[in-house]
């Protein structure tokens, strides 16, 4: 185990993390203080996720994480070690189809920028996952943490009512 | 971000030892919601985070009479509580409404509590629930009750070294309800202008006017009816979040109420004096006198929800049915 000399001397001593991303196991040397967002886009050069405040207010960085809807810039990512992440590139089936719910914000027209895109499919996939047929109320607390300044997030909330076939 | 190291201890002893180790270079994380913010917002800037993540056994919610809680427990798995959501309302109602979904499944109870945040979700449920902390270091072990644990914005009593080993709600008197408000501009990602828990224990679970708490009844004439069938409040709690430097108990609105029989000037008169009792301040979310007009509506509301939930403990405060 480092000590905090070792720190001092050499403030960018790596450290070994193994995880599932996207079903590929993977191990990755890294600097302990990188955030999860940043593993992703800048190491992994995975920039379907999204970086906006990177505060973990708005959403757009939204990966899921054993299945949970996460922040991922705020999660440090030596605490994905031994777990299994899925980024939107992760969504897609082996013959590179769009995910059912990524076909109904297209059919929708919940897709305006596409910045909020990404962690808002995300989102809607964690929800859908626990509760698959939502209330239009629970689908709206399901996504409260992932902003869109375009929509009005109606087409959100009707394309997430028809993926989980309630439209 | 400011460059750091990162250690995930395996055991409790492991991490008080690393703790104790750095000292003041150290800070604890347990979700990161708080800590990693307020790294890169550079309010803190710690040579070495201690992770509390690989710790097993932490993160369970056990119940035998005494509810015990993990400090490493989730917001998140908080609100999916059934046995919370059933006696210890008031804590379900917090959880749910805190942050976002992202947020609720990283964020702690324990790292909550220990941001110590005047604000803080969980303080005031905790607080009205008699929560009680254990708290351990290399030296020592004890145990608080959470009225002493907050001692300013930010502050807890926690000394260098010591970690929140569990949290402990003892059992409730039979026919208990409590319920949670948190009054905010927008339904989720918001912090509380207020927050106000009530806990009232009732001396009968039968009240000829139950049926009116499900309807759109006034709630003076709820009360006249209450007051009718000579119900008394036998244990009442009152905490206020955002309304002084910590979380707090409105001691002197309890007194008015313990022991009594509840009507509607009563619970008027309660309501009032913990708005008296306040000291809010004037801040960029929110104005004193606006929050001490709430304090004053919002008591009367959760006791009146706190009543309802003796009777139908599934009763949810958001979407409102505010009486």
């Amino acid at each position: 185990m480092p000590t905090l000399q070792d720190v001092k001397e050499n403030e960018s001593m790596k450290q070994i993390i193994m995880f599932n991303l996207n079903g590929e196991s993977i191990e990755v040397e890294m600097e302990p203080h990188l955030t999860l967002l940043q593993l992703l886009r800048d190491k992994l050069e995975l920039t379907g996720t999204k970086e906006g405040c990177s505060m973990g207010e708005c959403g757009a960085c939204t990966v899921l994480v054993d299945g949970k809807a996460v922040n991922s810039c705020i999660l440090p990512a030596m605490e994905v070690d031994g777990k299994s992440v899925t980024t939107i590139e992760g969504l897609t089936d082996t013959q590179g189809n769009l995910h059912p719910i990524q076909k109904a914000f297209i059919e929708y027209g919940a897709v305006q920028c596409g910045f909020c895109s990404p962690g808002m499919v995300l989102s809607a996939k964690a929800l859908l996952d626990e509760n698959p047929k939502p209330t239009e109320e629970e689908i709206r607390h399901g996504i409260a943490g992932n902003l869109c300044r375009c929509t009005g997030y109606l087409q959100i909330v009707q394309a997430i009512k028809a993926a989980s076939g309630q439209l | 971000m400011k460059k750091f190291d990162y250690f995930k201890p395996k055991t409790l002893d492991e991490a008080l030892t690393l703790f104790s180790k750095y000292g003041e270079k150290a800070r604890l994380i347990a979700g990161g919601t708080d800590v990693i913010v307020m790294i890169k917002q550079k309010a803190m800037a710690p040579d070495v985070l201690i992770s509390l993540q690989g710790i097993s056994g932490l993160d369970q919610i056990k119940s035998n009479g005494t509810l015990s809680i993990g400090p490493m427990v989730t917001h998140r798995a908080i609100e999916k509580s059934e046995i919370i959501r059933k006696n210890f309302s008031a804590l379900t109602d917090a959880a749910d409404y805190l942050g976002s979904v992202q947020i609720r499944n990283v964020a702690t109870i324990g790292g909550n509590i220990c941001t110590a945040a005047p604000s803080a979700d969980t303080a005031t449920p905790l607080l009205v629930l008699g929560t009680r902390i254990k708290i351990k270091s290399l030296k020592k072990e004890r145990d608080i009750s959470i009225e002493e644990f907050f001692k300013g914005p930010g502050e807890t009593m926690l000394e260098p070294g010591e970690i929140v080993q569990e949290l402990l709600i003892p059992k409730l008197l039979p026919n208990t309800g409590s319920a949670y408000y948190k009054l905010q501009r927008r339904l989720a990602l918001d912090l509380p202008l207020l927050g106000v828990s009530v806990l009232l224990s009732l001396d009968k679970d039968k009240i000829t006017c139950s049926d009116m708490l499900c309807t759109a009844s006034p709630i003076s004439s709820i009360l006249h009816k209450m007051e009718e069938d000579n119900v008394v409040c036998k244990e009442v709690r009152i905490a206020l979040g955002v309304a002084a430097p910590t979380p707090w108990r409105a001691a002197k609105a309890e007194g008015l109420l313990r022991g009594k029989k509840l009507s509607d000037e009563l619970l008027e008169e309660a309501a009032e004096t913990a708005a008296i009792e306040a000291q809010p301040r004037d801040t960029v979310r929110g104005e004193a006198w606006y929050r001490r007009d709430m304090i004053k509506v919002m008591v009367k509301r959760m006791a009146m929800k706190s009543i309802e939930r003796v009777i139908q403990p599934e009763a949810t405060v958001f979407p409102e049915r505010l009486w």
